[in-house]
């Protein structure tokens, strides 16, 4: 048996370190077949190529300095366009001082048509845009000529800024894509070649490696809490294990979401997948979504084995590993491949953060009955289904048993469970915060609403389009993502769920308002042990309620159940019961001698 | 306002501590050796099993103590001085009281066994037997633990944790049997086989033996078997831990003998938890009651009386509870080992021989006098309500689905035991009470 498990772990080891490899294992050359299949604009691209002309076709073997090549191309394009379409200073002062006269200060267009007056492109180019960007100036007057040349340098700016780099160059956004893409179809080599033997060599024997580690722990002993040794483990405790699984998650995200362009090699391998599913190539959020259901997948084997005495347990996690594999992965994935929108049925604003955003409610509204039906499906969980649920069961119906980062928390953050700050300070620091991711959500999508019904991108000198930018990067890629999932070796795997969703926020005030759900604690029984406590991923001193015989109602509890798992005298129970009953006077049953209140 | 000393800090002395807090603005000072902060005692085992650490076993965060102004002095007691009102102490200071409370607990018994003092060797009562186990069963592979009772059995489980080989010498042909029936003591005695424990009943110790660095090498049976072992656990009950107070006015038998009131001999002078002996046991009680829960009330008892609302100690109807490896076990009213004369009783098991209910009840009118319950959870409340308005036990079967306290989707066994009730009972048939899973959900 324990042969089995040393296999197995040898196994998963050596087939995650080659998908560690093949991050690094990529080689690039970058080709006119390649320009042409990733830069639609033939002027653009002719650029570009111009640009590149230096290593065009040579060959690289190293992610980072291909992109560093992509990078520098992309700055010296952009560069050469303002330096060819820019109004230059000298072109400012001739205005300057044509506009100058009879100790007057008039600027007109005229100036401008005159100046520009050649029938070439470059000439017709600053024509035309200092036209669109700077006819407001036209009859206007100065009292100094630095007056008038700083009015002129604002323009010509905003032209560099929004008119040439996206009409001649290549705008933040685009270099981001076009890195993307470039680097993906410049690549070569055997992952390229033999994507499936890839898989196959990594996520199979992965999973085949783990599920050997995983399940001979059926035998180890008879069902029950199973808790050995847990605070030793420097994997579970923040010792070195955790701390470079802990760094790995976290560089894992920031390249994910910020710097997809390296990871293109682990894109290609799982394209084979994606091409099974939807019938063209995925890009990071499909390998995203890949492994993603994996890790619910076998590391909710894990989970039902170590909780194999309590059904409770068992159903919760097949219910999230459905969740995910049906919900999450595939239906949104077969939609696409019949042409429908991207929809995930179980996700809910304000969790589903982008929900309102202008491009899927067109992508929504522009689908037809599905598409409509997939909206009023959308916004009947946020006002009916999360407050009825919430009544009759809690929160839980959502937090631990359908959404994915919930059911990633349940599985492969069960091992980090008992990381969780459980004191008074950490409690205060969570109301605050994750009220305030909510409040932030709530305020970003009425800005996003606004701007979608008016057409009108500024409110009290905000616009809505960089508010909804920094959500996306500091809550959803930045909290959610970076933090949420790469702190679980340091803080638990509930940080996200804790501080930051503003979902569970929601839920939580419904739970605790309005909710016939609670922790029952039996009677005088708590002999005050902390099992429930430590394992509580919510960071809730369960004890501090069940020593004193008062129920436990709180926003934060996702009722996974694990204190009522682990408490050694049957004190805690999730029920749902009559609301009258839920706030129970502390009194301890058993002494007769007086009914104190604790 | 007076100023209240409590020798101890464990669940008896604390809660006097908080309930004293809540009532007056007495000054409160809690002297202890073993640690700085309360701890709860019957977590030590999971700290050694890594379950938890110390950290997690304080039920109140340390800024507690003084945020409820509750004064913790980490010291060693030496002597009492009743005549001038004050404790010497290790250190050399003195400390003046004007009400003491002394919530002692406990130390772990030895019978003058041969080489019970060697390295080695040691029971498990408080955070220095701990850190003398850790200290002690590094490297260990073999032990063997003396005495079946509720911490012999913990004991075996927190070295089996760190894949240590243990024989588990019980006196007893059964395990527990002085306070479980036969058929509860045998389903545990399985249980333990299950867990490969090398279960010895039956079976005494005579003798430690000694290695050349005067560290326990093996154990001599009364069957003069020698066990081989490199660590030797000594389970075999407390006893109060008031050596200190021999030889001084305070009267002491076993314990500091108290009356109800929890009141001593001398005035101003309290002594509750381990450490007290009751001169009038309670009906059905023992003397000395050392366990979490009576010592907890006994905490809230005195703390009345120390403010002047004198308040006698009333525990009410029995409760215990406790876990063997994975068998939980809760008791509710009295069931004792062998049944007695007026009393009846009713057993089912599950077919896994994991699970089982005892209700014993009068004979005569078939009140239900007490029930066992393992690997089913009940509720406290119910089951309390239940022995004082004195139920009888159709009553109690009837109503048994109320009673439950397992978790969701767990297997119920209502049915089968109404079932094998009534097949053994033919003259006292009893109807379940109804409760599906939609009436749970939306009762």
């Amino acid at each position: 048996m324990k042969l089995i498990k040393w296999t197995g772990l040898v196994i998963f080891l050596a087939a995650f370190s080659l998908f560690t490899g093949v991050f690094f294992l990529s080689q690039f050359k970058l080709t006119n077949e390649v320009l042409e299949e990733t830069i639609a604009d033939e002027s653009k691209r002719n650029a570009f190529s111009k640009e590149a002309a230096t290593y065009k076709g040579n060959e690289y073997a190293s992610n980072f300095v291909f992109v560093r090549e992509l990078s520098a191309t992309f700055e010296r394009v952009n560069e050469k366009a303002l330096k060819t379409y820019s109004i230059s200073e000298a072109e400012i002062n001739t205005l300057v001082e044509r506009s100058s006269g009879d100790g007057q200060i008039e600027f007109s267009l005229s100036l401008i048509d005159e100046l520009f007056g050649g029938e070439d492109e470059i000439n017709q180019y600053k024509r035309k845009t200092f036209t669109d960007y700077g006819n407001w100036l036209d009859g206007r007057q100065f009292n100094t000529a630095e007056e008038l040349k700083t009015q002129l340098t604002n323009v010509v700016d905003n032209i560099r800024k929004y008119g040439i780099i996206n009409q001649k160059g290549f705008d933040k956004y685009q270099v981001k894509n076009l890195k993307y893409a470039i680097a993906k179809a410049s690549s070569y080599g055997p992952v390229k070649d033999q994507p499936i033997l890839f898989i196959f060599l990594t996520f199979i024997a992965s999973i085949i490696g783990a599920l050997l580690y995983i399940l001979p722990k059926v035998k180890e002993g008879p069902p029950g809490i199973k808790n050995n040794r847990i605070y030793f483990d420097p994997m579970k405790n923040v010792g070195w294990l955790g701390i470079l699984t802990g760094t790995y998650l976290i560089a894992f995200y920031i390249f994910l979401y910020y710097y997809p362009e390296y990871m293109t090699n682990w894109i290609i391998m799982v394209d084979p997948v994606s091409f099974f599913l939807k019938g063209s190539a995925g890009g990071r959020f499909f390998l995203y979504g890949f492994i993603y259901t994996l890790c619910i997948l076998v590391m909710g084997v894990r989970m039902i084995i170590k909780y194999r005495h309590s059904k409770y347990q068992i159903i919760r996690t097949i219910s999230v590993m459905f969740f995910q594999t049906a919900f999450a992965f595939l239906i949104p994935e077969i939609l696409l491949r019949l042409n429908k929108p991207y929809f995930d049925f179980k996700n809910i604003w304000p969790l589903d953060y982008d929900f309102f955003f202008n491009n899927e409610l067109d992508a929504l509204i522009n689908s037809g009955g599905l598409g409509i039906f997939m909206l009023g499906w959308g916004i009947g969980l946020i006002l009916l289904g999360v407050p009825i649920f919430v009544y009759f069961f809690g929160k839980r119906w959502y937090c631990s048993w359908v959404c994915g980062c919930g059911g990633l928390a349940e599985t492969l953050g069960d091992p980090y469970r008992q990381l969780s700050d459980k004191s008074l300070k950490a409690w205060k620091v969570e109301r605050i915060l994750i009220h305030f991711v909510l409040v932030f959500a709530i305020v970003m999508t009425a800005g996003v609403l606004y701007t979608y019904f008016t057409g009108v991108s500024e409110i009290f000198g905000f616009s809505t389009y960089s508010i909804r930018e920094t959500y996306g990067a500091w809550i959803g890629a930045g909290f959610a993502g970076v933090v949420g999932t790469g702190f679980y070796p340091f803080m638990g795997n509930r940080v996200w769920c804790r501080f930051g969703c503003p979902l569970a926020a929601y839920l939580g005030l419904v739970q605790r308002f309005k909710s016939r759900f609670r922790i029952t604690t039996n009677g005088g029984q708590c002999i005050s042990c902390g099992n429930c406590s430590t394992y509580c991923e919510m960071g809730i001193d369960v004890r501090w309620y069940a020593q004193r015989g008062q129920n436990i109602v709180r926003s934060s509890c996702v009722g996974c159940g694990v204190c009522s798992a682990v408490c050694p005298r049957g004190v805690l129970n999730l029920e749902n019961a009559d609301e009258g009953s839920r706030f129970n006077e502390p009194i301890l049953i058993g002494n007769d001698s007086v009914k104190l209140s604790q | 306002m007076k100023k209240i000393v409590i020798i101890g800090n464990g669940i008896s002395g604390i809660t006097a501590a908080r309930h004293i807090r809540k009532l007056s603005d007495h000054q409160i000072t809690i002297i202890s050796a073993e640690t700085d902060h309360f701890f709860s005692r019957t977590a030590l085992m999971y700290i050694y099993m890594g379950h938890m650490k110390y950290e997690n076993t304080k039920p109140y965060e340390d800024w507690f103590w003084k945020k409820n102004r509750i004064d913790l002095l980490r010291a060693y007691v030496e002597k009492v001085d009743f005549n001038s009102k004050s404790l010497q102490l290790a250190n050399g200071d003195t400390v003046p009281y004007d009400d003491l409370i002394l919530a002692t607990g406990s130390k772990s018994n030895k019978f003058g066994w041969p080489g019970q003092d060697l390295k080695g060797v040691q029971g498990l009562y408080n955070f220095q037997d701990l850190e003398s186990m850790e200290e002690h069963t590094q490297g260990v592979d073999r032990a063997v633990v003396v005495g079946g009772g509720l911490i012999g059995v913990e004991m075996v489980e927190m070295l089996m944790s760190r894949n240590i080989k243990v024989t588990f010498l019980v006196r007893e042909p059964s395990f527990w049997n002085i306070v479980l029936p036969p058929e509860e003591s045998d389903l545990i005695n399985r249980h333990i086989l299950e867990h490969h424990v090398d279960l010895r009943l039956s079976t005494e110790l005579k003798e430690i033996l000694a290695d050349d660095d005067g560290r326990a090498r093996a154990v001599i049976t009364n069957e003069g078997e020698e066990i081989k072992c490199q660590f030797v656990g000594l389970t075999v009950g407390v006893s109060p831990n008031v050596d200190f107070l021999r030889d001084s006015e305070l009267e002491l038998d076993r314990g500091i003998l108290v009356n109800e009131y929890l009141e001593t001999n001398i005035p101003n002078v309290y002594a509750l938890g381990d450490c007290a002996q009751f001169r009038q046991p309670f009906p059905n009680r023992r003397p000395i009651e050392q366990v979490w829960y009576t010592g907890r009330m006994m905490g809230e008892a005195v703390s009345r009386t120390v403010c002047d609302i004198k308040t006698a100690y009333k525990p009410g109807i029995w409760f215990n509870s406790a876990k063997f490896f994975d068998i939980e076990y809760q008791t509710y009213g009295h069931v004792w080992s062998q049944l007695k004369e007026n009393e009846d009783q009713f057993y089912w098991e599950h077919d896994s021989g994991k699970k089982c209910i005892k209700f014993v009840f009068d004979k005569n009118d078939r009140t239900l006098l007490g029930i066992n319950t393992f690997g089913i959870r009940l509720r406290h409340e119910v089951f309390n309500r239940w022995l004082s308005e004195k139920r009888d036990v159709n009553f109690v079967l009837e109503n048994l689905r109320e009673a439950n306290f397992d978790p969701e989707f767990f297997k119920r066994h209502e049915e089968e035991i109404v079932e094998s009730y009534n097949a053994q009972h033919p003259e006292n048939q009893v109807i379940l009470k109804k409760g599906g899973l939609l009436s749970r959900i939306f009762a």
